[in-house]
């Protein structure tokens, strides 16, 4: 019996009680043979987004692929925390090689698995944002360019954890990191830099492009599932909250996660060659104060002196964001 | 069969006939005609099952290599220079994994200033990666390291570089005899790797080691080296035996026996070297030479043995490492039995600079006569390097050096010598 009984109703959250779906409709997670790709004993913090998403994300590629999938991981704190040897917790073949080279030696997987007559088997890479968006950006837009058979997974914690909390390229403005802290004219990271690599993705015309916050964790895994059902270079974009460099208290990942969503800051959509073809829409617009607030890279904003023109031009972010996807429900 | 071919095709024949199941390739000069040829093969069906790929940088292509490798995939590149040095960081991953990836490296400069012609910079900066490194003589040799490359490269989990030289071998058309495919696969069974990525049996490849066990896990890719050093040899024989030539092995000696005076080196210029011995042997002059075809692992005992009658060991090197001078000859000097045998480098051919036999038998005999330097610039041209200094010394803003050379020289030539 692969699933619990019901034990109890969840009333009064969006949430659908997971037990009271059909089970072909539940979550992998909820199926008591969910592979446990990531499995538990591993290194991560408390609270850590990543772990998280990277759990849900492989378990649903494994349901997807009949469990047979092979995993390249960049250097970060995945790949840290899961594997000192002798200890791994993956369940899975799994390789890493470096730091910037995870989309190239799952190329090179694909083709190995191409040439034996293996298609079946399927290919992942995954890393954080800096393996993804800066020193793996080459070897990511090759295999995109390339249309090489694989899912790209990118866990977006807004910069370079596993070496102490420095900026990446997909550190948001205004952000307190090791490398752009919080002091001088303008503290913390600076408006105008980074790179939209979802957009960049799309542009290469790719089969599927998504992103997935670890507050949605049910979307995540219908996002990969969905990614699995092509062939050719894809690419999910995974938000994922990390309570020790961002400094939040570890049991707000989940809530942080969902705020960065519901305030705009952090479109999540699903395109497919390049279009747009679905977006997850707010449900209750959160003003950015209410995601910023909790979390200590942002504490200069509003103490001792509060800058509310920075937290206005944070805000005119997320209302870019939400009139480019269409982000709120319009009632005409 | 015999063909009349340039070398890089020479090449592609023999990784074609190893049956490789994936191909990286990325343009550099003077490796380009190789893959070429290789994409060509796959492209028509000729190389079948093989997947040709068209990697975005050489970082990329060894990095495609070691998961195709890793997959349990037959995989080979190959590169030059500048493109060697940016895949550095993968060339030690990949041996430090132990993957048997084959990749040729068509020797050529590293710049500044950049430079496509033929030296040993490239593959001497990357002598400690953990690669086997052989060098190739000849053309003929170049096609048959290469099947013996993926034989010890796979037999030992360890990846195989094969070094010939740019221009001088790749784009020399010489007469080679390509062996037929059933020889080929009669001498090379199918890759039966040690680790594989498969959802069958899950295993972690490339894990976090800490001080508890990198020691033991480094001094294993040693101990594999040293192990390939005793196995060479007999594979050389089995590869003479199997397709009736001689190829390979650690090195050859040549004229050596009673040689008081012995000269080292690598790659093409022996066969100018061993012209040169020839001419001073008429002479009556006691000289032979030690060609080194296995430069990692270092074949320290065979070279030892080989130089131990010695009175002086001329090593000629196409590299220069600033600040010291010589690479192979260090190396030649730690196989020195401490026999008081003078050991001199002698730096010649950089940035594919001429050797002639003309520069190299007057070095010889300055050798020979006491005068040599112990490290010497073959056909350096001094006066342009003084000229150059003492500008420098007057000028504050004297500009690049490069260019302040060249305009020393005056237009530039091709200068035999
Ligand atoms: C070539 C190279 N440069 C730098 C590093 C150091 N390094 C290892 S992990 C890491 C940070 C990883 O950041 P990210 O990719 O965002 O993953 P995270 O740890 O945040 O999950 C860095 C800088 C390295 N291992 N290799
Ligand atoms: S530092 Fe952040 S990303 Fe790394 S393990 Fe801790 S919570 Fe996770
Ligand atoms: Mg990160």
């Amino acid at each position: 019996m692969a699933f619990q009984p019901i034990k109890f109703y969840q009333t009064g959250t969006f949430t659908v009680g997971n037990r009271l779906l059909p089970p072909e409709a539940r979550a992998v997670q909820a199926n008591m043979r969910r592979t446990n790709s990531l499995n538990s004993g591993h290194r991560a913090c408390q609270g850590c987004g990543e772990a998280l998403g990277a759990r849900y994300a492989i378990d649903a590629a494994m349901s997807a692929t009949n469990n047979r999938l092979i995993a390249a991981n960049a250097t970060g704190c995945l790949e840290v925390f899961s594997t000192p040897y002798p200890e791994t917790s993956w369940q899975i073949p799994w390789i890493h090689s470096l730091f910037g080279n995870a989309a190239a030696v799952a190329t090179g997987i694909a083709a190995a698995l191409r040439v034996k007559g293996a298609s079946g088997v399927r290919v992942i890479a995954q890393g954080g944002d800096g393996g993804t968006t800066d020193i793996g950006f080459g070897c990511l837009s090759g295999m995109f360019e390339r249309n090489d058979d694989v899912l790209y997974i990118c866990y977006d914690n807004e910069a370079y954890m596993n070496t102490g909390v420095q900026r990446s390229s997909a550190t948001p403005p205004a952000a307190r990191t090791a490398t752009t802290p919080a002091v001088g004219e303008q503290p913390g990271n600076p408006f105008g830099q980074g790179k939209d690599v979802p957009a960049i993705a799309m542009a290469h015309g790719i089969a599927y492009v998504a992103t997935a916050t670890v507050a949605e964790l049910r979307d995540l895994e219908y996002k990969v599932r969905r990614a699995m059902e092509f062939r050719g270079a894809r690419y999910l974009h995974v938000f994922v909250p990390c309570p020790l460099g961002w400094g939040h208290a570890s049991d707000a990942t989940i809530r942080i996660a969902r705020l960065a969503k519901e305030s705009g800051l952090f479109p999540v959509f699903e395109a497919e060659r390049g279009e747009v073809v679905g977006v997850s829409k707010i449900r209750k617009q959160v003003p950015v104060e209410e995601y910023l607030k909790p979390q200590r890279r942002f504490a200069h904003l509003f103490a001792p002196t509060p800058r509310p023109e920075v937290v206005a031009r944070i805000q005119a972010i997320a209302e870019r964001n939400i009139r480019k996807y269409g982000l709120l429900e319009r009632t005409t | 069969m015999l063909k009349q071919i340039e070398g890089s095709r020479a090449v592609a024949e023999a990784v074609a006939l190893s049956r490789p199941e994936v191909v990286c390739a990325y343009p550099i000069s003077p490796q380009t005609h190789i893959v070429e040829a290789l994409g060509e093969a796959v492209k028509s069906g000729a190389l079948a099952p093989c997947e040709f790929i068209n990697v975005e940088s050489e970082f990329a292509a060894m990095s495609v290599a070691i998961g195709a490798s890793a997959a349990g995939a037959r995989a080979y590149t190959a590169t030059a220079s500048q493109g060697l040095l940016f895949m550095t960081e993968a060339l030690f991953n990949a041996s430090g994994l132990g993957l048997p990836i084959v990749m040729t490296v068509a020797n050529r400069a590293l710049g500044a200033p950049i430079n496509i012609w033929n030296d040993h910079s490239d593959a001497m900066s990357q002598r400690d990666c953990g690669w086997i490194q052989l060098f190739a003589e000849n053309n003929q040799e170049a096609l048959d390291l290469h099947l013996q490359a993926f034989r010890l490269a796979e037999e030992l989990s360890l990846p195989v570089m094969v070094c010939m030289d740019g221009f001088i071998l790749t784009h020399a058309y010489e007469r080679v005899d390509v062996p037929a495919q059933e020889q080929v696969d009669a001498y090379l069974p199918r890759f039966a790797p040690r680790q594989v990525l498969d959802p069958a049996e899950p295993v972690s490849i490339g894990a976090m080691v800490g001080p508890e066990a990198f020691m033991e896990v480094r001094y294993l890719a040693h101990a594999k080296q040293v192990q390939a050093l005793e196995l060479i040899p007999g594979w050389a024989d089995e590869f003479r035996r199997a397709f009736g030539r001689e190829a390979g092995g650690l090195m050859h000696t040549y004229r050596a026996e009673d040689a008081e005076t012995i000269v080292v080196a690598l790659g093409s210029v022996i066969g100018t070297i061993k012209d040169t011995v020839d001419e001073l042997r008429a002479q009556g002059v006691g000289i032979g030479v030690v060609a080194i075809t296995c430069f990692r692992p270092w074949p320290l005992a065979a070279v030892r043995a080989a130089l131990v009658n010695a009175r002086r060991v001329i090593v000629i090197e196409k590299t220069l490492a600033v600040g010291i001078g010589g690479i192979v000859s260090n190396n030649v000097r730690a196989a020195l039995p401490g026999s008081g045998a003078a050991v001199y480098t002698v730096i010649a051919g950089l940035g594919g600079r001429a050797i002639t036999k003309a520069s190299l038998a007057k070095a010889f005999a300055d050798a020979i006569a006491g005068r040599l330097e112990a490290t010497t610039f073959l056909d350096l041209d001094r006066q342009v390097v003084e000229r150059v200094l003492a500008r420098e010394r007057e000028v504050r803003r004297s500009g690049p050096i490069a260019e302040a050379v060249l305009k020393e020289i005056g237009p530039v030539a091709a200068r035999p010598g």
